[in-house]
């Protein structure tokens, strides 16, 4: 062969090193944390209005066992309501991308669902489906799958018209090029709304919990309210703010795994 | 006749794209398409491929496999996935799709990168993978829209020189479209050159010169510049 053929581009640049990234938000925390505490110590405020952080994480050791069990059940709840969102929402958001009679259809009444105030709707559902499971579940669904099925329906939609056209000239079905395009060139954006419905999910559950549970975190951030054991409500949160965070990141392990090939 | 078309017409709403427009492309027929931009040479070529109904004319194609202008490598396809997709498509098992594209990385210069990812690979290489999985689908007519018209000019100088050879060694029976006049002269048998639009054949021309094409004395100083900046 005479003609030249140019080579590859260098590697890409690497990433920074895990401190740099980390250090900031530490740092802020740490400087958030140490000005509360200063500033109950130093002002006397009584611990019923504002506990120092150093109570609140004392007295939740103190009761970590009742912590935890108002913790599985939220776990669960979170957990098994997420999963339906997850279901419900590719569901919707593939029959959409199939149909645009179903997108004309569905959409208002999707976006309609959005506008609920949940404040109202979550003692209604208590009413209506009692203490179990379900009500809590139905809460997180309709909180997390709207985002879904928009990062869904716009990553499908996203789908280069050329890379159709391609896939049309080789002989592919509609499924075909939904399987072979619209489905992987929908992940990125999948993913992205994950994140913001994952993040919805577990203050959802601690709602749902908050109108009326057997346990869970929610209902026992309600009973120690009442009890004026602000340290407590606030260990809860806590808790909640660290199970959070645990499954934001659990979903870039799951993008690693299932989508490797996303650049961040 | 590969290619056989007659009369065609295609309309958007009022927008009159292609009026009139007849050809034929040969069994081992290099002809390229030339025309100003905007002037329905796309259009054409989705009627050709099967991706648009004309409103009015004859069409008599072989199977033809179509090239788009952007490589429409898939990230999250390796470079040898990439390649099979029409294979896989079409029904053949992904190891003898993987087998029957991966024998053609050798002559298409990208040996090595089979388990590659796409952004892995340069300009040129990633337009190399995009020929290569429109010619491994055994098609009769390669259509190629301006695969290089998204490159800088020395690497789609070098892309000219292996798609010649490329062309010679497999006898692919190829209609290119582009606007680049240098490169029609330089690749094809034959260069039909249509009108601004409403786009209908307004010259042809036959180029009966062997290959590789020699090249002017200006030329000849252009092959000297761009051998040193290899």
């Amino acid at each position: 062969m005479t003609a030249t053929l140019e080579r590859p581009p260098a590697a890409a640049r690497p990433v920074p090193r895990r401190p740099a990234r980390w250090a900031p938000p530490v740092v802020v925390i740490a400087l958030l944390l140490v000005g509360w505490q200063l500033g109950v110590t130093l002002s006397g405020v009584a611990p019923q209005v504002l506990p120092s952080p150093l109570r609140v994480v004392e007295q939740g050791w103190a009761n970590r066992a009742a912590l935890w069990t108002n913790t599985l059940p939220t776990l669960q709840v979170t957990a098994v309501g997420f999963a339906l969102s997850l279901a419900v929402g590719w569901v919707l958001a593939t029959a959409v991308d199939f149909s645009p009679w179903l997108r004309r259809a569905l959409l208002p009444l999707m976006i309609a669902s959005q506008t609920l105030p949940i404040i109202a709707i979550a003692p209604l559902m208590i009413l209506w489906f009692g203490f179990g499971l379900l009500p809590k579940v139905l809460v997180i669904a309709l909180v997390t799958f709207f985002p879904i099925v928009v990062g869904l329906v716009e990553g499908f939609a996203r789908t280069d018209r050329e890379a159709s056209n391609l896939l049309r000239s080789m002989g592919a079905s509609r499924w075909t090029e939904f399987r072979y395009v619209r489905l992987p060139g929908a992940l990125p954006s999948f993913f992205t709304a994950l994140r913001i419905g994952i993040t919805y999910a577990v203050t959802g559950a601690i709602f749902a919990e908050y109108v009326g549970a057997q346990a869970g975190l929610g209902i026992f951030m309600n009973q120690q309210k009442n009890s004026f054991r602000t340290d407590l409500v606030l260990a809860a949160v806590g808790v909640s703010a660290v199970i959070t965070l645990a499954l934001f990141a659990l979903t870039f392990l799951v993008q690693r795994l299932v989508a490797p090939w996303i650049r961040r | 006749m590969k290619i056989s078309v007659r009369d065609l017409q295609v309309s958007f709403g009022d927008l009159r794209v292609l009026d009139g427009v007849s050809f034929d492309v040969a069994p081992g027929e290099f002809v390229s398409i030339l025309g100003p931009s905007g002037s329905g040479k796309s259009t054409l070529f989705q009627v050709l491929a099967g991706l648009l109904e004309p409103d009015a004319g004859r069409v008599e194609a072989a199977s033809s496999a179509y090239m788009p202008q952007k490589d429409l490598l898939f990230p999250w396809r390796t470079v040898l996935d990439n390649t099979t997709l029409g294979l896989e498509v079409a029904g053949m098992p992904r190891r003898a799709a993987r087998a029957k594209a991966g024998a053609l990385f050798e002559p298409f210069g990208l040996s090595g990168f089979e388990h590659s990812r796409p952004d892995e690979l340069s300009g040129g290489m990633r337009q190399r993978a995009a020929l290569l999985r429109t010619v491994v689908q055994d098609r009769d007519v390669l259509l190629l829209d301006e695969p290089f018209g998204a490159l800088d000019s020395l690497t789609r100088t070098a892309m000219q020189e292996w798609l010649d050879e490329m062309r010679a060694r497999f006898g692919w029976t190829v209609l290119l479209i582009t606007h680049d006049v240098r490169e029609a002269v330089y690749l094809s048998d034959r260069v039909l050159v249509l009108s601004p639009r409403p786009a209908r054949v307004v010259h042809e021309r036959t180029i009966d010169l062997p290959h590789p094409r020699e090249v002017t004395a200006a030329a000849a100083v252009e092959v000297e510049l761009r051998g040193a900046l290899r």
